[in-house]
């Protein structure tokens, strides 16, 4: 089976397309949500580090600062899993379909 | 001095795997600690053990590069947590945590939020278009022989100024942990690494990054553990209890002076994101496991154990301001730490365990080290035989067993290189080094690398220029900013006021990057432009990537 044939096949599924816009469009989001949540703390913490400095209640001595770094870290862990999770289900099922198709 | 330790743990931060300031000054060697010496030498039969069972299954340099493809998700992302998890992860941020509280958390985050993006971002097209090393996939249809040369150099210095700040930090901490001279700490880190890596190849690197990662984890676990017991696991009473202890009170809680201006505080966050996805060692490990199935798990555990270890230093930071700052037997005549703040959580764990474990948590110290410089050498190892070496010079007609030889003279050869240059540097300034690696991974191996995936118009000269740019960018900032023009050159006035040039140096190789691609009008440009698409498909599908090598 010659190499190019496979990869024009490929290309012509439109299964191949349309996983190709899912996935890009899923793993772009989570990056975005990622790098929204990252620098929106390091900005907060560059121009006004007070707002991390609150109490969570009145005379607590944790403040906000430490569910936000947190978070963070947790955020990090769950949008991993999110995306493993899918991209090892869904979007390689759809991926090893369109494979054992074109190279049939 | 306040105002220079917190100096020193800003630099110290930027570099996950390093050692900086703090471990850079003056030590007092201690007495030579029995206990430490002989769990270390377990340690080191154990592994060389390892080494010699890998040994007998190195046979091609896919074995010698990848350990063929054979490593799983769970057990790659225990190593690269490992890879992160270095001595100066754990001494220095819980030592940061310790002066500085809150700050301690920051710089932990930095560090951690480059996985997802590395995953999101790039970890499946890696491991679909790579076989060896990222210039793999940064060369897959431009110019073999420029890129590689670009990206071997890159690698190149991303490892050099790792290893000395390694074998520098090295030196010090074991004269501070097992009472052992400079010159022989260094001379011992540099023979180990060259035996690991020489004849072990990736697989042992591998097992021994494991190793030293799930000892390192089980560690810092029970310390963190017994600090939760001594407050009765209600973690209100042990920030309350530290806030009455430390001498800032309240501030420890908040965020301190680490990050002020807004334009140091994004370069930084840049640099921490972005660099990783450029540090050579990090990105070859992709290319251990069978699939971008196991590449994106391999991923997601990696995230968890190092977010989990950052839970822990945070934990250990605010456990050591109880039990350490708080017992005289861990304090000099001055009131001063012993051995300095980065001993903190040594110290911490001699409060909890004991001596046996305090033995322990050295020997750990010593073979996160060992694992660490080994990574970097087998990293370096590749970029010359495989990249310089048999893509470069031999046009990919290289014979195995001469590259594998190529190889292991080039191991050889960093480990006399390593060792020297950790007697060279011994007395120098050496923190800026781990920020200049991270900014030149950000701004010179990552665009390349970034965009040659992503971006059709992308050419060789565009790369070429682009990547220098960014490379020339963040060596001449480095050296125009206060960490290198003034803390070691002494001029009065730095002539770039920030101390991270990420964002600078970025948007120098991007805007290379794009503007020479794209007034590229040549023949071999368009042919470079027209061979995107079937790296495209590859990289989505894993249409004829290298597989696993069956055992």
């Amino acid at each position: 089976m010659n190499n190019e044939t496979v990869i024009q096949q490929i290309n012509a599924d439109p299964r191949f397309q349309d996983l190709v816009a899912k996935r890009g469009r899923f793993a772009w989001l989570l990056a975005t949500v990622m790098l929204t949540a990252y620098f929106a703390f390091i900005l907060v913490i560059a121009f006004d580090p007070a707002v991390l400095g609150t109490p969570l209640s009145k005379g607590s001595v944790t403040t906000w600062g430490i569910p936000a770094g947190l978070g963070l870290i947790f955020l990090s862990f769950v949008l991993t899993g999110i995306y493993v999770k899918r991209a090892n289900g869904e979007f390689d099922r759809i991926t090893q379909d369109i494979l054992n198709e074109a190279q049939k | 001095m306040f105002a220079r330790l917190l100096t020193a743990a800003a630099l110290m931060a930027v570099a996950p795997a390093l050692f900086a300031d703090a471990l850079t000054g003056d030590v007092q060697k201690q007495a030579t600690n029995w206990t430490a010496i002989s769990m270390f030498v377990v340690f080191i039969v154990f592994t060389m053990g390892i080494t010699k069972w890998a040994a007998k299954r190195n046979t091609s340099t896919s074995d010698y590069y990848t350990a063929g493809g054979s490593i799983t998700g769970f057990q790659n992302g225990l190593a690269i947590a490992g890879d992160f998890m270095s001595a100066a992860s754990f001494l220095g941020i819980s030592a940061l945590v310790f002066t500085s509280g809150y700050d301690g958390l920051i710089y932990s985050i930095g560090f951690l939020v480059g996985w997802p993006i590395i995953l999101f971002l790039m970890a499946e097209r890696l491991r679909n278009l790579g076989k060896f090393t990222f210039s793999d996939v940064a060369s897959y249809r431009l110019g073999q022989t420029q890129i590689r040369i670009l990206s071997a150099c890159g690698s190149l210095i991303v490892v050099a100024f790792y290893l000395i700040a390694q074998m520098v930090g090295a030196g010090k901490l074991i004269q501070l942990l097992f009472g052992l001279d400079y010159l022989v700490a260094v001379v011992l880190v540099g023979v180990l690494m060259v035996m690991y890596v020489m004849f072990g190849g990736m697989l042992a690197t591998t097992w021994v990054q494991i190793i030293k990662a799930v000892l390192l984890l089980s560690g810092a676990t029970f310390m963190a553990v017994m600090v939760m017991y001594n407050v009765g696991f209600d973690f209100s009473r042990l920030f309350s209890d530290a806030v009455a202890l430390h001498p800032n009170h309240q501030a420890i809680m908040s965020p301190g002076g680490l990050v002020s201006d807004p334009i140091s505080a994004i370069s930084l966050g840049l640099a921490l994101m972005f660099g990783t996805a450029g540090l050579p060692h990090i990105l070859m490990r992709f290319f251990t496991v069978a699939d971008a199935k196991e590449a994106r798990k391999s991923v997601f555990y990696a995230t968890g154990f190092i977010g989990y270890f950052y839970i822990l230093t945070f934990i250990i930071g605010f456990g050591a301001i109880l039990l350490v700052s708080t017992n005289p037997s861990f304090k000099d005549a001055t009131g001063a730490i012993v051995g300095g703040t980065n001993m903190v959580a040594i110290h911490l764990a001699s409060a909890v365990g004991g001596n046996l474990f305090l033995g322990f948590i050295s020997a750990v110290a010593f073979a996160t080290i060992l694992a660490v410089v080994s990574g970097l050498a087998l990293a370096g190892a590749s970029a010359v035989a495989h990249d310089l070496y048999a893509c470069v010079i031999k046009k990919g007609k290289a014979k195995e067993e001469d590259e594998m030889k190529v190889t292991k003279r080039t191991t050889l050869a960093l480990g006399v290189l390593a060792i020297l240059l950790g007697v060279a540097f011994e007395n120098q300034n050496i923190a800026f080094m781990v920020g200049l690696a991270f900014s030149v991974a950000a701004s010179c191996n990552f665009p390349v690398l970034f965009l040659s995936m992503y971006w059709k118009n992308l050419t060789t000269r565009g790369a070429l220029i682009g990547g220098a740019m960014g490379l020339g960018t963040a060596l001449l900032l480095t050296i125009l900013s206060p960490t290198v023009w003034v803390d070691v050159l002494h001029f009065e006035k730095a002539i770039f006021p920030y101390k991270y040039p990420a964002l600078f140096a970025m948007i120098a190789s991007f805007a290379g990057l794009w503007f020479f691609s794209v007034t590229d009008k040549s023949k071999a440009a368009a042919e470079e432009r027209a061979r995107f698409f079937p790296q495209f498909i590859r990289s989505q599908t894993g249409l004829g990537s290298s597989g696993a090598v069956a055992h």
